[in-house]
């Protein structure tokens, strides 16, 4: 069993704060880091890997610091966001290769393992340059796999692959997690890691926002303010109607509609149409109005 | 772990010097290339130009000592040590596939040295033999000066590709660096400036050189013991250098 503790772990660029005191403990399973572009969840991922000092605090794999310790690379496999691996191998003989550098005792057959696992068996004789973007994540995936480490690192591993692919990464990081082994991957979408780990971390803006159980951060989203713009047969009537009701915390007339400031997402959504309809007021149109990820981080944060 | 290993003797643990599978993977990087091309460029000149003037002034004895000497030590060896020295890993730490090499537990000394034997066996096939084939050329045979030339362009081929391998980790324009120690350190200032060539690797070589020709024409400007002791400081500080600056190799992150 082998955690990963970060206690109070800041790194800054210049004057740019990337990650600003964060603390956690991760554990065996999978875990989600979940964020905005820029969050810090790479800087977070390059740090747990040692491809980055903490600039303040401390941040330990298995018990030992994880900067300038190749060593502990026998335990850790990681994947980083950029795509990149030698064109000119073959994919076999890329893990291959990473197989004899991790000194794996039979490098072909742990390569073969490897390759196996992520479904490249037929593909794994033919040039990296000529993969598509998904194969050659796949490839890198069993070349972090090769050693049988106990901690996985990926920096959204799903980017570039098609929902089959996807569905199958998915499945085999799932199943490496229930083996035990501590699994964290990074990604902006929030069904990729609702779909996949148990434990998600929350940050936004270099900083901790959330984390816990998938589903607690889940109504944590859902149950948030949300501005609504809705359009009707009869605006003014129906905006009377909406702040009588207790899901609505404001209604603001304005030429593109009704703005309306629901407290609660789920109980607005099940409310309106049914009070059109009592009202007999033709809606035209109901759009979230800060539906965007960023909104929905930002309000995380301030929660 | 494969490769050549040497033994600490204090406490016993195998510290390996030389790494197969970090050499294969660069000499494929590096000469399965078209760039590798480019390396054959500069020699081929200087045994065509070799040729061309033992063919026109065969009798002439001071040329040989004055092409190879200049041309080939200021200009082949140099930008051939440069240009493998800095993409032996440089062309890795670009493209972002080093970080492959770097999530494995070899040691950063390992490849650091690795690395630094196949550029320095590559820059003497591409600098250090064809000055010697245009040597027998232009000499007529093996003598003196042609095995003097070869002797000090393996040990140039040495020095710059720790240099320039320490440049090329250390920076990200190793390349334009290593042309401005080149072209102006080394070809200008050097010339001008007499201690300036205290810090100048051709002159190194060519001191070593000088003490096997015996011809004046070589001109270098430290003398052989300078060389030797300089040249063992600069391979073994760059090469230190180099580890160390590996060792701490950093991924920016996203928000940087």
């Amino acid at each position: 069993m082998t955690s990963v503790e970060l206690d109070s772990v800041s790194h800054w660029y210049g004057n740019v704060v990337a990650v600003n005191d964060i603390t956690m403990t991760i554990g065996p399973g999978v875990t989600g880091l979940l964020g905005p572009n820029g969050a810090g969840k790479s800087t977070l991922l390059h740090m747990i890997g040692g491809f980055l000092e903490p600039s303040r605090g401390r941040l330990t794999v298995g018990g030992s610091p994880s900067w300038r310790n190749p060593d502990l690379y026998r335990q850790i496999g990681i994947i980083t966001e950029r795509e990149s691996a030698y064109g000119f191998l073959t994919g076999a003989e890329f893990v291959q290769a990473t197989a004899r550098l991790q000194g794996c005792p039979d490098p072909a057959a742990a390569a073969r393992r490897a390759i196996g696992l992520v479904d490249m068996v037929g593909p794994m004789n033919r040039r990296i340059s000529t993969y598509s973007k998904g194969m050659r994540q796949r490839i890198r995936v069993a070349a972090a796999l090769v050693h049988d480490p106990e901690i996985l690192l990926l920096d959204e591993p799903f980017n570039g692959m098609d929902p089959r692919q996807r569905l199958h990464m998915m499945d085999l990081l799932g199943r490496l997690g229930e083996q035990g082994r501590t699994i964290v991957f990074s990604s902006h979408i929030l069904e990729e890691v609702e779909q996949l780990s148990g434990t998600i971390q929350v940050m936004v803006a270099g900083r901790l926002a959330a984390s816990g159980d998938f589903r607690a951060i889940r109504r944590l989203m859902t149950s948030r303010p949300h501005v609504f713009v809705v359009r009707s047969g009869d605006d003014r009537r129906l905006g009377a109607a909406l702040i009588g009701r207790p899901a609505v915390n404001g209604v603001e007339l304005t030429p593109k509609g009704l703005q309306v400031r629901a407290s609660d997402y789920g109980a607005f959504s099940a409310d309106i149409a049914r009070l059109a309809r009592d009202e007999g007021i033709r809606l035209r149109e109901l759009l979230p109005a800060d539906e965007s990820l960023e909104s929905v981080f930002a309000y995380l944060v301030t929660s | 772990m494969t490769g050549l290993a040497r033994t600490g003797r204090k406490s016993g643990i195998t510290m390996p010097i030389y790494n197969r599978t970090v050499a294969a993977i660069t000499l494929r990087a590096a000469l399965g290339r078209k760039r590798a091309l480019l390396f054959a460029v500069p020699p081929l000149i200087l045994v065509g130009v070799s040729a061309l003037l033992r063919l026109s002034h065969p009798a002439d004895p001071a040329w040989p000592a004055r092409i190879l000497g200049d041309f080939g030590f200021s200009v082949v060896l140099p930008l051939t040590a440069l240009i493998i020295g800095t993409s032996v890993l440089g062309a890795e730490i670009e493209d972002g596939t080093i970080v492959h090499l770097l999530a494995t537990p070899v040691p950063r000394r390992t490849i650091i040295l690795t690395k630094f034997v196949i550029a320095t066996v590559a820059t003497m096939v591409f600098a250090a033999v064809p000055e010697l084939v245009a040597g027998l050329i232009a000499t007529g045979g093996t003598t003196r000066l042609a095995v003097g030339l070869f002797v000090g362009a393996l040990f140039g081929a040495v020095i710059y590709n720790a240099l320039f391998v320490c440049l090329s980790v250390a920076t990200t324009r190793a390349l334009a660096l290593g042309l401005f120690y080149v072209l102006l350190w080394e070809g200008v200032l050097a010339n001008f400036v007499a201690g300036a060539r205290i810090l100048s690797v051709g002159h190194y070589a060519l001191a070593l050189a000088s003490a096997v020709v015996r011809d004046p024409a070589l001109k270098p400007g430290v003398n052989l013991a300078t060389a030797v002791v300089m040249g063992a400081i600069v391979t073994v500080l760059a090469l230190a250098v180099a580890v160390r600056k590996l060792a701490s190799f950093s991924l920016r992150g996203d928000a940087a």
